[in-house]
């Protein structure tokens, strides 16, 4: 494929991975968007964030070079994810939680205003400080 | 030093070889692209937040989104991120018409994902689901809809933004290889873009998914 030189020049990836690895995210737009449609309750979003994350480190390993290039930039991307996922999920623990010690906090502080009194009537969702993640679908 | 001036007029003096300056570019990208992770982070921690005080509001108010606008848009942008690794391929194997090809390739999709939103956007000014205080519009049962709009927008409008410096990054991209400013040697800055675009291309694998279709 490539002529053979003697500098350094970085892995070229054949052009069949890149092709590839292309017709997987479209194949997993489909997976996801069809999946979408069957009510699954608390799946629906797991399935969608597992098939992302999972054309997420497509995108990575093969376009980005992450597979390719030295590990570096893999523990820099690592770190990323790490950083943000215990930021989302201590975030979570507390907005979820929270109401077990204090249950006026358990929602937000303005929850019970409702900014367009004067359209048709919004429907007011009881007080719910149990509420779960996955109830809504 | 003097071997080095003979066969790579883009290394700078302060680097030993080519490597080891194409990896510095490297490191100092994937820095910038982690602060990039974590400026939607914060983004995607108010959409946790929101949804799971407001789920069933969350749910109404996606029916919203037209999935099929969002679908062919999620494809457009996987397929512009084939083109952009494709056209540093083509640089790798020096062929510039290639490049240049697949750079204009990526730069059409781009222009085609943004006018995709452009119809999306205008829809829904029209109807007033606008957010915070402009939130006009009364079909969606739940309290404080707006909220969800207000997410939307800022998520879909600062990736909007990214798209936008991309395609203005792929523009000067173009220049540079119509120039010829780039070899197999030397094509950091293409690769640099790449890095770029396929960051862009991954945040919208998220948003897709959890605005449009799970709400």
């Amino acid at each position: 494929m490539a002529k053979e030189t003697t500098h350094n020049i970085p892995h070229i990836v054949p052009l069949r991975i890149y092709l590839a690895v292309g017709a997987a995210l479209l194949i997993l737009t489909g997976v996801t968007v069809t999946v979408s449609l069957i009510p699954l309750g608390g799946w629906n979003v797991v399935v969608a964030l597992t098939v992302a994350a999972i054309k997420a480190l497509l995108v990575a390993f093969f376009f980005m070079h992450l597979l390719y290039d030295k590990k570096i930039f893999l523990v820099i991307f690592t770190m990323a994810v790490i950083i943000l996922a215990i930021f989302i999920t201590l975030t979570m623990f507390d907005t979820m939680e929270r109401g077990r010690t204090n249950p006026e906090g358990a929602r937000p502080f303005k929850d019970k205003a409702i900014i367009y009194e004067e359209k048709k009537a919004p429907i007011q969702k009881p007080d719910s400080t149990g509420e779960t993640f996955e109830k809504g679908r | 030093m003097e071997h080095s001036d003979k066969h790579t007029p883009h290394l700078a003096h302060h680097f030993g070889e080519m490597e080891q300056q194409r990896e510095s570019a490297k490191l100092g990208m994937w820095i910038f692209l982690l602060t990039e992770i974590l400026l939607f982070g914060g983004l995607f921690a108010a959409y946790a937040i929101y949804r799971a005080w407001n789920p069933d509001m969350f749910y109404n108010a996606h029916k919203h989104l037209n999935i099929y606008l969002g679908g062919i848009n999620t494809i457009v942008l996987i397929s512009s991120s084939v083109t952009m690794a494709l056209s540093i391929r083509s640089m790798q194997l020096n062929n510039k018409k290639r490049t240049m090809a697949f750079l204009i390739a990526t730069l059409l999709m781009a222009v085609v994902f943004l006018v995709i939103k452009y119809f999306e956007y205008h829809h829904k000014f029209e109807l007033g689901q606008l957010p915070g205080k402009y939130y006009t519009y009364t079909g969606i049962e739940g309290t404080n809809p707006h909220i969800f709009f207000s997410i939307y927008f800022m998520m879909t409008g600062l990736h909007g933004i990214h798209v936008i410096a991309g395609m203005g990054l792929i523009t000067w991209m173009l220049r540079k290889t119509m120039k010829n400013t780039f070899s197999p040697e030397y094509y950091t800055p293409l690769e640099m873009t790449g890095l770029y675009w396929h960051l862009v291309d991954m945040i919208w694998i998220f948003l897709f998914p959890l605005l449009y279709l799970v709400g």
